[in-house]
């Protein structure tokens, strides 16, 4: 564990910008990271205030929404200031006729769910972890099954208030779906890790709810029969709604979800069977884990999995699972959309994981994605490349340099150590 | 042959620039002939016209390349143009600068089912590229009417959008990754095949950016599975109040059709004296749904929307039984504003957006605007996404008309923003929208967008002059700007 401290006149400025302002307590560290002052702004404005007080005060600062899994990236090389948004928890309005929802950032995904459902409609995004908020999710770009069908948050994100490094408080998009009036700063900030700017709200796009739903799931016992397998479902005309893969140990399953009216699933959900093949059976519930990663989420310290996430085209599928051959990884994801969360025990060797780790990085590399460490025990950050190899951040680095000259906002958690 | 001596006021920076694409390209890729250069003056929107001081051609990425770096070298602003169609003024070149023109990029390299991706260059037809997928049962959704000539290029600086958007999104939704070339002349990879490239979304803000980020020289987009079935439907109704009644009746029924255009008298009388589509008679406004997916669920939704119609005062309801059928609505609709030009000597076509809902009171709004005005104007849009293209009627020979007509556009405006809505929806900012960015964000919004630009364009030569009323240099603190800016006043540096 690493404490920052900071002096008299730092803590009374930031004291001062916000309403609650705490010491840290045993659970409010980033990674190891124990922060010198726990912020709790209370509106947009305070954020901004906060911002403007450790930018006069040289402070960085760290955003937090659930807190869920603040260990996951990089540990921050710096951490004056944890900036908690979790009291800006307003679902700020539904209006159901343009299937549209703003939410603040604190706001909780669970929350927001709740509310839109009761017009009948919802925000076709997974909680992949219990508690995520609005602002994390985004910040952190997480994404479960249904993305298939209908994308991930940048695809859904329609509007964003965002408060900068130097506290300026900027809007975005708007309220309307379709809109190219200015840059689309939303997608910058999407899976920016707190490291581009505070977001305190955002608006996004609904769906309706669909009448029915239905999972089909089939075993598969080879890399290249879960190919086929998935190939035959996305080229078929079942119109999935997600396809999942789980695999361990050389063996696994294909899940497919068909989501929409009552007899449109039930002919739709037949036919997946049949493409499955005989060991396809039906479900109302989602297969284990559902949303989830395959890794235990409330785990910390030294107990962590290290957790990867594994990007690809589609058709790479089979090498990734075969990839992992030999190894102790446990995977799962949406192998419909190109994505998979892998798993190794807490204990795996160091040396083994960054095996592994190269391993995959060159096929998925190769095959139009990339590989990244999300999570892992201590020794494990410390012996491998988190982000690997980035094209463009060279870039990347100058729009940092813009929206946060100082790099005070998260320094160090992101790619190319930004 | 055509010499360097043709253009009437070209500087130094120019005349190096041309060098090197002469070294580079092939003859025709380098025109200097002011007759010829006069042939790019303007886009779709001609009624702002500039004659570029150097088009050229250029046949590959290392080309666009050097002649960037030549021009970031000297100082030389530079635009990119598809092919032409783009209706805000985006690709309207710079008098002492580069018009960099991508026809000659038609290269669709992939089409990858087992991937459902194709890699395209910028210069390939919007249309193209679904007439590749589709033998192998796939296509592109993004569909603007401009689509039998509309650039890829173009679709991902502005990301365009189209009938089908409602329910598939837009360019931005269907572009995964490309190859670009930044300001500096340098080629990177944004994003790529698979999703959530580590790193900032970079793609996502080229996507949009109306080529003031750089130049897109290859695209990676996502293509769709042909659904099983397709309906298409044109139902008459007395008025716009019923039309939009009724499409919030079906969005609100939880039925997210594949699109939902609408049309008024004037629009459906201009459509049929051009195509003569045969709308049905003495409509106050048509809508034209169009249902796809699975054969079952459209059996049933059309069976619904068809009810909820009737239920909002439909008097005529035609299912389109055969493709030439759904063409010939299809052509109604898609030639709408060409057809404009039969029914009134000039027009504005203004793009603003309204939540769903506000349709019906911003409907009676615009009429209410018209009649007090004196201005005709027909309404034409894409009614599931609350985009908005009026066209606005107007007679240049008459003295005072053409700002007529302007000033009843900036009021459509003022009702979309204050309505909660957006001042484009689809034909972006451009040179034409550039002063009305200040009604829909504040200061500090443009100057973080601002902040953006800086990261990819410091010296300010990637389509200057486009999207931002007055963009601030890049590195100067932000704030208010009353008076012109010190450097400015010195003579060292312009305003863009
Ligand atoms: C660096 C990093 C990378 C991650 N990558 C992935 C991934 O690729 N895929 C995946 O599924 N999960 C990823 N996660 C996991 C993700 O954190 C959780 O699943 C969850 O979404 C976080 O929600 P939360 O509200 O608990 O956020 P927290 O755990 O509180 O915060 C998560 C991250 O978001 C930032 N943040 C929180 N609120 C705001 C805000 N209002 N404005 C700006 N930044 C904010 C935090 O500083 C932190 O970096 C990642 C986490 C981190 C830290
Ligand atoms: C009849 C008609 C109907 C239309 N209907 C629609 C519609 O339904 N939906 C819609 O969205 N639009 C529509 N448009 C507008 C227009 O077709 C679109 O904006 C289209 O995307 C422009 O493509 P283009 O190739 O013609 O681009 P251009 O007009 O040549 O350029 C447009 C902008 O893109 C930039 N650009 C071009 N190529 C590149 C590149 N390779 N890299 C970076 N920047 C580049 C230019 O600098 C310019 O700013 C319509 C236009 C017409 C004339």
């Amino acid at each position: 564990m690493t404490t920052q401290t900071l002096d008299a006149t730092a803590r009374e400025a930031v004291t001062s910008a916000c309403a609650r302002v705490e010491e840290p307590g045993a659970g409010d560290h980033v990674d190891g990271v124990v922060p010198g002052l726990v912020a709790r702004p209370a509106d947009t404005d305070q954020v901004a205030e906060v911002l403007r007080a450790a930018t006069a005060h040289g402070l960085t600062v760290v955003p937090r929404g659930g807190g869920t899994k603040l260990s996951w990236g990089v540990a921050p090389r710096s951490a004056d200031v944890l900036l908690d948004v979790s009291a800006l928890d307003q679902v700020l309005d539904h209006a159901a006729g343009d299937l549209i929802v703003a939410a603040q950032a604190g706001c909780r995904l669970a929350d927001l769910q709740e509310r839109v459902a009761q017009g009948g409609q919802r925000l076709a995004i997974d909680e992949t972890v219990p508690g995520t908020t609005v602002g994390g999710m985004l910040a952190a770009n997480t994404s479960g099954p249904r993305r298939t069908a209908v994308g991930a948050a940048r695809d859904l994100l329609i509007g964003i208030t965002m408060v900068r490094a130097d506290g300026v408080v900027a809007k975005a998009g708007g309220r309307v779906v379709k809109n190219v009036a200015g840059y689309d700063l939303g997608k910058l900030l999407i899976g920016s890790a707190g490291t581009l700017g505070v977001i305190t709200d955002a608006t996004f796009r609904l769906h309706p709810v669909p009448a029915a739903s239905q999972w089909v799931t089939a075993p598969v016992s080879d890399p290249a029969a879960a190919l086929a397998m998935t190939q035959a479902v996305l080229h078929a005309q079942v119109v999935p709604a997600a396809v999942e893969v789980a695999w361990a140990e050389g063996s696994g399953s294909v899940s497919v979800l068909l989501e929409g009216r009552v007899a449109g699933v039930a002919g739709r959900a037949d036919a997946t069977r049949a493409i499955l093949g005989e060991g396809a059976t039906g479900s109302d519930d989602a297969p284990a884990g559902g949303a989830t990663y395959p890794w235990d989420t409330r785990a910390s310290g030294e107990d962590r999995s290290t957790a990867l996430k594994l990007t690809f085209e589609l058709s790479a599928l089979g090498e990734v699972l075969a990839a992992t051959a030999g190894t102790p990884a446990v995977l799962r994801g949406s192998a419909g959309s190109g994505v998979l969360y892998a798993a190794l025990p807490p204990t795996t060797d160091p040396a083994e994981v960054a095996t592994l780790l190269e391993r995959l990085r060159r096929v998925c590399t190769s095959r139009g994605g990339a590989a990244v460490v999300v999570d892992a025990p201590a020794a494990v950050k410390a012996a491998v490349d988190a982000w690997g190899p980035v094209p463009a951040l060279e870039l990347m680095r100058r729009v940092k340099d813009q929206f946060d000259p100082d790099h005070r906002l998260s320094p160090g958690r992101f790619v190319g150590g930004l | 042959m055509t010499t360097t001596e043709d253009r009437t006021h070209v500087g130094a920076g120019i005349d190096a620039v041309t060098a090197v694409a002469r070294r580079l390209l092939p003859e025709a890729g380098v025109i200097t002939d002011r007759t010829r250069l006069r042939t790019y003056e303007c886009d779709g929107l001609a009624h702002y016209r500039v004659t570029p001081a150097l088009v050229v051609i250029p046949e590959d990425d290392a080309q666009v390349a050097a002649i960037v770096r030549a021009c970031a070298e000297h100082g030389v602003p530079y635009v990119a143009r598809g092919s032409g169609t783009g209706l805000s003024g985006g690709a309207l070149p710079h008098a002492e600068g580069v018009l960099v023109v991508t026809s000659r990029m038609r290269a669709i390299r992939e089409v990858r089912r087992e991937d459902q991706r194709a890699v395209v260059e910028p210069g390939v037809i919007n249309l193209d590229v679904t007439k590749a997928a589709t033998p192998q049962g796939y296509y592109y959704a993004p569909d603007p009417s401009s689509q039998q000539i509309c650039s890829i290029g173009g679709n991902v600086a502005e990301n365009s959008g189209g009938a089908h958007c409602l329910k598939y999104g837009f360019t931005t939704n269907h572009v995964t990754g490309a190859d670009f070339i930044t300001p500096d002349g340098d080629m990177v990879a944004l994003g790529g095949a698979a999703p959530d490239a580590p790193g900032y979304d970079l793609l996502g803000a080229v996507v949009g950016s109306e080529g003031t980020l750089g130049i897109v020289t290859a695209t990676t987009v996502r293509l769709v599975r042909l659904p099983e079935e397709v309906r298409t439907i044109l139902v008459g109704f007395e008025s716009t109040d019923q039309a939009g009644a009724a499409t919030s009746a079906i969005i609100s029924a939880g039925i997210v059709p594949a699109a939902i255009e609408m049309m008024d008298a004037l629009a459906i009388e201009a459509a049929e004296a051009a195509v003569h589509c045969n709308y049905p008679d003495g409509a106050g406004a048509v809508l034209v749904i169009e249902l796809d997916g699975a054969r079952v669920e459209v059996e049933e939704e059309y069976a619904e929307v068809a009810r909820l119609c009737e239920d909002n005062g439909s008097f005529e309801q035609r299912l389109a039984t055969d493709a030439v059928d759904r063409a010939l609505i299809w052509k109604g609709r898609k030639s709408a504003f060409a057809a404009v030009g039969r029914i009134s000597p000039d027009y504005i076509v203004q793009d603003g957006v309204i939540p769903r809902t506000a349709l019906p009171e911003v409907l009676r709004a615009i009429a209410e605007l018209s009649s007090s005005s004196g201005v005709r104007v027909a309404n034409v849009f894409h009614a599931g996404d609350g985009n908005l293209h009026p066209l606005v009627l107007f007679d240049d020979a008459v003295e005072g008309a053409g700002e007529a007509a302007e000033q009843v556009s900036g009021a459509i405006l003022d009702l979309c923003i204050e309505h909660g809505g957006s001042i484009t929806g689809e034909h972006g900012v451009g040179m034409d929208k550039a002063k009305y960015m200040p009604r829909m964000y504040t200061d500090e919004d443009l100057d973080t967008m601002q902040l953006v630009r800086c990261a990819f364009d410091p010296g300010n030569i990637s389509n200057p002059g486009k999207i931002f009323p007055t963009p601030r240099l890049c590195g100067e603190v932000p704030g208010r700007h009353k008076a012109a800016h010190p450097l400015q006043q010195a003579g060292l540096a312009e305003v863009f």
